[in-house]
């Protein structure tokens, strides 16, 4: 590659990445994400997504220059890296002169964001006329982006490791304080020194980058020796170890509750609903290649059912215990997916998508509607749905008092996190088993050639609808497990957006991997749930997620064994070509 | 064994197949040959019920094959290896078979089905847990043709198995279908390869735009001047 052609490719990933980080700084990202810290007193989080910017700049135009890999071409490596990281941090640093000095900067007339706060972030506090701090700043990136780039991977994958751990923890350490501070006098000192009130401590940060850093090196060093020692094992050993690891599992899925406090647990509800949702649609999409883009309707009729069953509510119809209603919220969940299945069945590809985009549509309108709302009390929904009961509950007295449990009352999100725990789990080991049986392997079929399934013998009618009933069935448990969670049901909650998410969390993951399923929930529903504080941005990040795990990694984060088996052979098959 | 009598197929408005009569003995193997657009395609397709003629009749050792649909004529023994191979492109090899067995019930069957199809093809033994989409060419024929195999047919309906191979595979393939024909399989083979098919097959039938135009013994129809004009590129 010629000398220009490595500069001019700089400058230009330095433009793309210097305009995503005025995008970023205009809509008022960057200038939220510094009232958090990512070590307290030292950098803001807002600070650091420039530096990433500029540090990914440096890194990605560097690499452009190590093409074929495996040479020794450090000096235009570096030179690609400082290059782009200057030019990310000039356009930066162009913002800062065009925002000016000024208390009410005329740029702001366009751009609400561009203010004064916004001056100050950019100049590092400097204040007036230090347009140079970020160009220098940004080319120092560059070119430690160049520069990590360039290390021997046995120290890169340790630095990687530990900058990603450090990250996450700073992101969660308001988290973590409080977990910890909950658990006595003792933690509290620990919490303290590690996390900070916005942020990880400079000893916090220090402690769990070399931390991570020192394991992953031992890691490199012995690891192998670990691995092959478990594996010479004699069968009993192995056996136990792998039980030693379920019990520690089991253990810490029990115990967090306790531990945890009610959000975390309420998070992991969430996420649990979000599994059985998505375990649901895997069944539809993943397995038969059933598009469904109105699936939160299921979840809406499970969590209806449940409502109308048990509310002691003005609209409660039966006022029966929980756990005889789930059951019957599964089946009428099951009925409704069959009841959809009917009319579309012959309906493929794109115009299925638009046809259940509408039942889901005509569900939440109909739940909502004042037309019903004498059955499903339209727009104030269904409120006081009784709380499961571990014992008798007392019989229904009137509206709106609560009956009375004799026994345990699973009330508090940590005991329902039991429950919807114990449901995904349960559904994941049934998912697993459909996927292993003649069903699965016909839903298989016919997501890759219909006609060709039929014609080995799987009838479509019955193998479709029962996709779409067990899907549907897997969707209606999770709506009425949530419908307990949180007492209540609105109409408003069923959005379209449910259903994409479920969609989304299904791609990210992994289509058809059960793994895949759990890993996408937690990516993108757990962690923004997590990040309340940047819930304003929730969707701006979660757009930029999806396209980037498409571009990067567009068979899942967990993919199926099939996806994982068909790139392992293209990959044998590039090598043989070369 | 397997007869159509003036079956009539249409797509929509659009008239596919014209009045076709033919029929296949136990054990022979048939040859339909025919240009682009015949309806060699469509005559499989009616026979394995994925699609209903509106008028006509297809009979099975005298049982009428019309009032079955499409998923239940392959326990009639009726097997297809479908036009373009049609494997299951994201299952391994082994399911792409397991699938060739659904109307099996037995898995004793099953197992023995899948060793004979290994010995048939034992290319496809060593690729069993590759994925079937990464297969080359000639294997995805092989699988296709094997996955037909697995649920024991009576009769094998074959849409132009040599479409895109290597002569040598075209050769390799050709050379199977006389195996198979030979433990009891009755074989329709359907080809725009006219040389080749009549060197296996024992009668033929010629196709164009729908209506059957000419029916002789293959050798025969390797003499015919109409035959060698039009599919055997003899001037
Ligand atoms: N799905 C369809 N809809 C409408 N017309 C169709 C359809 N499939 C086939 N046809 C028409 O029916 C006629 C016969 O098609 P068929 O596929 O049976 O031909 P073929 O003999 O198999 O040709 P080829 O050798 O190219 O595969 C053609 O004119 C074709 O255009
Ligand atoms: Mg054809």
């Amino acid at each position: 590659m010629k000398k220009e052609n490595i500069i001019w490719s700089a400058v230009k990933t330095g433009l793309i990445f210097g305009v995503i980080t005025i995008f970023l700084s205009f809509v008022g990202m960057v200038e939220v994400f510094s009232k958090r810290d990512v070590v307290e007193h030292v950098i803001t989080l807002g600070q650091f997504v420039l530096l990433a910017a500029a540090f990914a700049s440096g890194l990605i135009s560097s690499r452009g220059t190590l093409n074929p890999p495996g040479q020794n071409k450090s000096l235009p490596a570096l030179t690609a890296g400082l290059v782009a990281g200057l030019v990310t941090g000039t356009l930066l640093g162009l913002l800062v002169f065009a925002i000016g000095d000024s208390a009410e900067p005329a740029l702001r007339k366009i751009f609400l964001n561009a203010s004064p706060s916004l001056y100050q972030l950019l100049t590092i506090g400097k204040g007036a006329g230090n347009y140079w701090v970020m160009p220098t700043v940004g080319a120092i990136s560059g070119l430690l982006g160049a520069a990590y780039l360039l290390l021997p991977e046995l120290l890169r994958r340790p630095i990687n490791r530990a900058l990603l751990v450090v990250v996450f923890m700073a992101l969660f350490s308001g988290l973590f304080r409080v977990v910890f501070i909950n658990q006595g006098p003792g933690m509290e000192v620990v919490a303290k020194f590690l996390f900070g009130q916005t942020g990880l401590t400079v000893a916090g940060t220090l402690i769990f980058f070399i931390g991570v850093i020192l394991i992953a090196l031992f890691w490199n060093y012995r690891g192998e020796q670990i691995q092959s020692g478990v594996a010479r094992l004699p069968k009993s050993g192995q056996v136990s170890l792998r039980v030693a690891t379920i019990a520690l599992i089991a253990f810490v899925a029990l115990g967090l509750p306790l531990v945890s406090g009610p959000f975390i647990a309420q998070v992991i509800v969430t996420v649990a609903l979000f599994i059985l949702m998505g375990l649901g649609l895997n069944i539809t999409l993943g397995f038969a290649g059933l598009l469904d883009l109105g699936f939160v309707a299921f979840y809406a009729i499970g969590a209806y059912t449940v409502g109308l069953l048990t509310s002691y509510g003005p609209f409660g119809l039966q006022h029966i215990p929980f756990w005889v209603a789930v059951p019957i919220a599964v089946l009428v969940a099951m009925g409704a997916g069959f009841m959809l299945g009917l009319p579309v069945l012959g309906v493929r590809g794109d115009y299925l998508a638009i046809a259940t985009l509408g039942f889901g549509e005509i569900i939440r309108l109909l739940a909502g509607s004042d037309f019903l709302a004498p059955f499903f009390g339209g727009p104030q929904g269904i409120i006081g749905i009784q709380k499961p009961c571990l014992g008798t509950l007392e019989p229904f007295l009137k509206v709106d008092v609560p009956r009375v449990c004799n026994g345990i009352e699973l009330g508090k999100p940590q005991d329902i996190y039991y429950i919807a725990v114990a449901s995904a789990l349960l559904i994941a080991f049934v998912a697993w088993r459909l996927r292993e049986s003649r069903l699965g392997r016909a839903w298989m079929a016919i997501r890759e050639d219909e006609d060709v399934a039929e014609a080995l013998g799987v009838n479509l009618i019955q193998t479709k609808l029962l996709a779409y009933m067990l899907g549907a069935a897997m969707a209606g448990l999770g709506g009425a497990i949530f419908a307990t969670l949180i007492g209540s049901i609105f109409a408003t909650s069923m959005q379209l957006l449910v259903s994409i998410n479920v969609v989304s969390l299904i791609i990210v993951g992994g289509m058809g991997s059960i793994p895949g399923v759990i890993v996408g929930a937690i990516a993108l529903i757990g962690l923004p749930e997590l990040l309340r504080e940047v819930s304003e941005f929730r969707y701006l990040l979660y757009g930029m997620t999806l396209i980037i795990m498409m571009l990067a990694k567009p068979e899942g984060l967990w993919p199926s064994q099939a996806t994982l088996r068909e790139l392992h052979h293209s990959d044998v098959k590039a090598e043989t070509k070369a | 064994m397997l007869k159509l009598d003036n079956v009539h197929t249409f797509y929509g408005n659009i008239h596919a197949l014209k009045g076709i009569t033919l029929s296949i003995e136990k054990g022979e193997i048939v040859t339909l040959i025919g240009g682009n657009g015949a309806g060699k395609t469509t005559t499989l397709r009616t026979i394995s019920g994925l699609l209903k003629p509106r008028e006509g009749s297809v009979t099975l050792e005298g049982e009428d094959l019309i009032k079955y649909k499409a998923h239940e004529v392959v326990y009639k023994g009726v097997s297809m290896v479908p036009e373009g191979r049609g494997v299951f492109a994201r299952l391994s090899v082994m399911e792409n078979l397991e699938m060739g067995a659904y109307s099996l019930k037995s898995k004793q069957e099953l197992d023995k089905n899948i060793e004979r199809v290994f010995t048939l093809f034992p290319r496809l033994k060593e690729r069993r847990t590759q994925v079937a989409g990464t297969l080359s060419g000639g294997e995805q024929q092989m699988l296709a043709t094997g996955r037909a195999l697995m649920a024991n047919p009576r009769i094998l309906l074959m849409d132009e198995p040599s479409m895109g191979l290597a002569p040598v595979l075209v050769e390799l393939i050709f050379e199977t279908i006389q195996q198979i024909n030979k433990v009891g399989v009755t074989v329709l083979l359907v080809e725009q390869n006219a040389l080749m098919a009549l060197a296996i097959a024992d009668r033929g039938y010629v196709l164009q735009t729908g209506e059957i135009v000419l029916t002789d013994t293959a050798e025969n129809l390797k003499k015919n001047p109409m035959v060698q004009k039009a599919y055997l590129g003899v001037e």
